[in-house]
């Protein structure tokens, strides 16, 4: 087969500099394809011999028109999509966006639905944060620790599957509830990976964190101040890092988060070592969150009793014309939302993820936009890059967990 | 919630807005977009909104003038929510930038760029972020249609 000869082939991007600002510097390309890279993300670095003097960075390589899409289907149809989001944490995605549905709807959800939304959201951000570490630490030659987080991660999403009949996208989030309720012995299944999970962390814990090699990669790279951080958009795990322990769930608490006791773990300086160790301590805290929920857990109905959006028994849309009418139209229509917008954020793995809603009426959004924490860090992901070393480069980016999905969109 | 913040707010800046309303928690203000900048200022630096969330667009095709540029701002001194609105025409769809006040506006004003064609006028770097050099139109406005295709490399013959 004949390609084109690369130098007729249109470049995606224009690099902010194409000449170096100081004698002897040079430009060096990194990625979009890049195996220290685990994104579709694009470094143009210009160097001075191993240091990185500034950096261009680009992103919308996996761009996919996620919000031109959801602008003809129904809200329902939607779920699919941000499940694709961010889709390490699908389900805090499906959380997020049909919590905004619901504000604009007007609707509560029941409580069970609320403590299960949390308990899921909790658990997700758990498989989030163990992909986000395992993989910045795989980076860094560290396999072992990388195989023992990932073998917990792979227990959580096969228990996924086991509630949502997928490992990682799992569409399980309705507007006004959720698709099923748990199988029987899911709970007991839930003790025992969380019982491993301890144990593996507390392996990891062991094996980098007064590890001599690691600190030196880790501590005082990629440093960001609190302010700068606030500045340039970050939330989450890294402007926790920072010592401002700003967090949604505590801050402005929602679903369940309110009756619930955690910590909001912080760093010292904003480095990269901070940002692991955030992530592994949030672990820690999911998981005591999720042990009050699993005994907080009410009994009670899983979905609203709506019929604007909550889809009737199958017994009955095959024996009642009521609800085999009701069926059709939310299938074919789509659940009526009211006129309106609204901008609703939940604390995402990574941040705020927030989706701006606009309804004009009817079954299908005007508009859908979503506030994903990833495109704003890798806006200001240059600060954390410039001034270090080259090989500093994949520590910090892989501590800053740019998940194509949501940053593209 | 958030009355404690949003009162003194409304009471200096609801008289020169078009409309200062709470709504879902969030004050919704909307202003002439000449005192958008002015207006984001006195909010940072008067009221504690230090985060900069997002900006976009929402396309109206049958109003004039046709966009609503929407900024959503958190404050994380008091965690409230605020939203500020304004509207632009098409024919000349330009607002101040933020990048002055905050660094996060940089990516977001060239994302709302590349989507809706909103110029941020004092941005000098309004490059494409999410699209590619060459990128014809602005895809999120309504009249771009789904389906049209503008492949940077062309598209190869399939083997027969």
């Amino acid at each position: 087969m004949t390609l084109p000869p690369l130098d007729h082939l249109p470049n995606p991007i224009r690099p902010a500099f194409t000449e170096g600002s100081r004698e002897g510097s040079v430009i060096v390309n990194i990625g979009p394809s890049h195996p220290a890279t685990h994104g579709t993300v694009q470094i143009v670095a210009e160097l001075s011999g191993e240091r990185v003097v500034r950096t261009d960075v680009h992103c919308g390589y996996l761009h996919r028109g996620f919000e031109k899409e959801c602008e003809s289907h129904t809200w329902h149809n939607l779920i699919p999509y941000v499940d694709r989001l961010n889709y390490c944490s699908a389900l805090i995605n499906d959380f997020a966006y049909c919590e905004a549905v619901e504000k604009l709807m007007g609707i509560e959800i029941t409580p069970r639905c609320r403590y299960l939304r949390t308990l899921l959201a909790e658990y997700s951000r758990i498989a989030d944060h163990l992909t986000c570490v395992a993989a910045a630490l795989m980076e860094l030659g560290a396999m072992t620790a990388f195989l023992y987080l990932v073998t917990i991660r792979d227990y959580v999403y096969e228990h996924l599957a086991d509630l949502t009949g997928a490992r990682v996208t799992y569409s399980y989030g309705r507007i006004g509830g959720l698709a099923r309720d748990l199988p029987d012995g899911w709970l007991a299944r839930l003790d025992g990976i969380l019982t491993q999970l301890d144990e593996f962390t507390g392996r990891v814990h062991a094996l980098v964190d007064r590890n001599r090699i690691f600190i030196d990669r880790m501590r005082d790279v990629g440093v960001i101040s609190a302010a700068e951080a606030v500045n340039w958009g970050y939330t989450g795990p890294i402007l926790r890092s920072t010592g401002a322990p700003r967090d949604l769930r505590k801050d402005t608490p929602y679903l369940a988060y309110g009756a619930l006791d955690f910590e909001v773990p912080v760093g010292i300086k904003g480095d990269n070592y901070d940002r692991y160790y955030v992530r592994m301590r949030e672990i820690d805290e999911s998981a005591h969150m999720i042990r009050q929920l699993v005994e907080m857990l009410p009994d009670g109905p899983l979905c609203v009793d709506d019929r604007r959006c909550t889809y009737p028994p199958k017994a009955l849309v095959y024996s009642e014309i009521e609800s085999l009418i009701n069926h059709f139209k939310l299938v074919m229509e789509g659940p009526q939302v009211p006129p309106g917008e609204v901008y609703s954020a939940h604390e995402g793995a990574n941040g705020e993820l927030g989706f701006y809603i606009v309804s004009v009426g009817g079954g299908v959004p005007w508009k859908v936009h979503c506030r994903s924490p990833s495109f704003v860090h890798v806006g200001g992901l240059h600060r954390m890059l410039d001034g270090y070393q080259l090989a500093d480069v994949v520590p910090t980016f892989g501590s800053v967990n740019m998940i194509g999905g949501e940053c593209d969109r | 919630m958030g009355a404690e913040v949003f009162d003194p707010i409304r009471e200096q800046l609801g008289g020169d807005a078009l409309e200062a309303a709470v709504a879902h928690g969030i004050l919704v203000l909307r202003i002439d977009r000449d005192r958008v900048l002015e207006t984001v200022r006195t909010l940072k630096e008067g009221y504690g909104f230090d985060l900069f969330l997002d900006v976009t667009a929402v396309d109206w095709p049958e109003r004039e003038p046709r966009f609503d540029v929407v900024w959503h701002f958190y404050s994380t001194r008091d965690f409230v929510r605020l939203c500020v609105k304004t509207r632009v025409p098409l024919a000349d769809p330009v607002v101040d930038t933020l990048t002055g006040l905050y660094g996060s506006a940089h990516y977001m004003e060239r994302e709302c760029h590349d989507m809706y064609g909103i110029v941020f006028r004092g941005n000098d770097d309004l490059r494409p972020i999410l699209l590619y050099e060459g990128f014809e139109g602005h895809p999120l406005r309504k009249d771009y249609p789904k389906q049209l295709e503008q492949p940077l490399v062309p598209y190869r013959e399939p083997k027969p």
